[in-house]
């Protein structure tokens, strides 16, 4: 290769140095992107949570068994009419343990019920969770081959969403609701709903 | 040389590990070959660049079950893949749409590869040679020759 290059005798010619100056404008873009997305976790923005689809889109319909020793399951025509909010969960999920002391105060605040989805669990382990840490749903469903997670779109546990009394999906939370996530978000899109409910 | 040769056939050949499991599978060899076609179009939620044909994600798991269902129940695979998207939107799908969205994904590389040969080109005439010299053969010949013994 080198000597066909070397037969023809090279021009000196002065190359511009601006072509340098990439790898430095393309690394600082880089870094820049990383900065953004680093700065994004620290203010708890959920980078990799996936783009709602069902927002603004009626509730998709399910109807799930209940736990054993609960009489009613969980079904979407059952809970028209109301304001509420739906969670999936499952006894093997790490975050739903520090959003389930939330969802407890929720509950009894009372403001709206809410509705349990145990994800991908046995019975037995859904009953002895709640039985040891307090049951915070008005109603439990079981869905244990994820087909209302998937007909919702769920990833990862826990997810929540707000339903409204016509039974549209108005918010999402993916991964676990914190007090402020509900005092900031949920609970006064919730009031909001139940205002116009009444009108 | 030749093993080198062998490993790279061997390596081309053999297909990635597939999480499918043989209780999941169709009776049927011509539904679950296309369940399994399905399977390779639609993204694991959880993983992000594997499809659910190859995650052990049990989400993944679950959808592979639902798209044998829908097979056995005579949905087309379109209609199966437009369930998935209706509820987890376009990021289900690994091949990205063509959409103002995804352009940049498209044609960035052609672009890349455009600007290339522009910068190749360019510097070949800044060095004096022409960009369309031509190598005379028996030169060609001797390099590839030289190329064959190392």
């Amino acid at each position: 290769m080198t000597d066909t290059v070397a037969t023809q005798p090279r021009p000196q010619k002065k190359a511009s140095r601006w072509p340098y100056l990439i790898p430095l404008v393309a690394v600082l873009a880089l870094g820049g992107v990383f900065a953004k997305r680093l700065l994004d976790v620290e203010r708890g923005v959920e980078v990799n949570a996936l783009p709602t689809v069902l927002l603004d889109t009626p509730v998709p319909a399910f109807d799930l068994e209940p736990l054993p020793g609960h009489a009613q399951g969980l079904k979407n025509e059952d809970l028209k009419g109301q304001v509420y909010l739906i969670n999936f969960w499952g006894s093997w999920c790490v975050t739903c343990l520090y959003e389930h002391p939330v969802l407890l105060k929720v509950a009894a605040a009372g403001d709206i019920p809410i509705y349990g989805v145990a994800w991908r669990d046995t019975p037995e382990k859904s009953l002895a969770w709640l039985a040891e840490r307090g049951d915070p749903y008005a109603r439990s469903g079981q869905d244990p081959n994820s087909k209302a997670a998937i007909a919702f779109g769920v990833a990862q546990a826990p997810e929540s969403f707000l339903v409204d009394a016509q039974g549209i999906i108005r918010y999402k939370q993916a991964g676990p609701i914190s007090m402020q996530d509900w005092q900031t978000k949920i609970q006064p899109l919730a009031a909001m709903l139940k205002a116009q409910q009444k009108q | 040389m030749k093993r080198l040769v062998l490993l790279a056939a061997a390596l081309c050949l053999s297909g990635a590990a597939y999480a499918v499991e043989p209780a999941e599978m169709l009776k049927d060899p011509a539904l679950e070959a296309r369940a399994r076609d399905v399977s390779k179009e639609l993204r694991c939620v959880v993983c992000q660049n594997e499809t659910i044909d190859e995650s052990h994600a049990e989400i993944a798991h679950d959808m592979r079950v639902l798209v044998r269902e829908r097979i056995t129940a005579g949905d087309s695979s379109q209609q199966i893949i437009d369930y998935m998207v209706s509820r987890y939107g376009d990021y289900v799908r690994l091949s990205p749409r063509f959409m103002t969205s995804t352009l940049i994904l498209w044609i960035g590389p052609f672009v890349i590869l455009l600007i290339g040969g522009f910068v190749v080109a360019a510097r070949l005439r800044q060095a004096g040679l022409d960009p369309d010299l031509q190598i005379p053969d028996e030169q060609l010949a001797a390099h590839s020759e030289m190329g064959d013994k190392t």
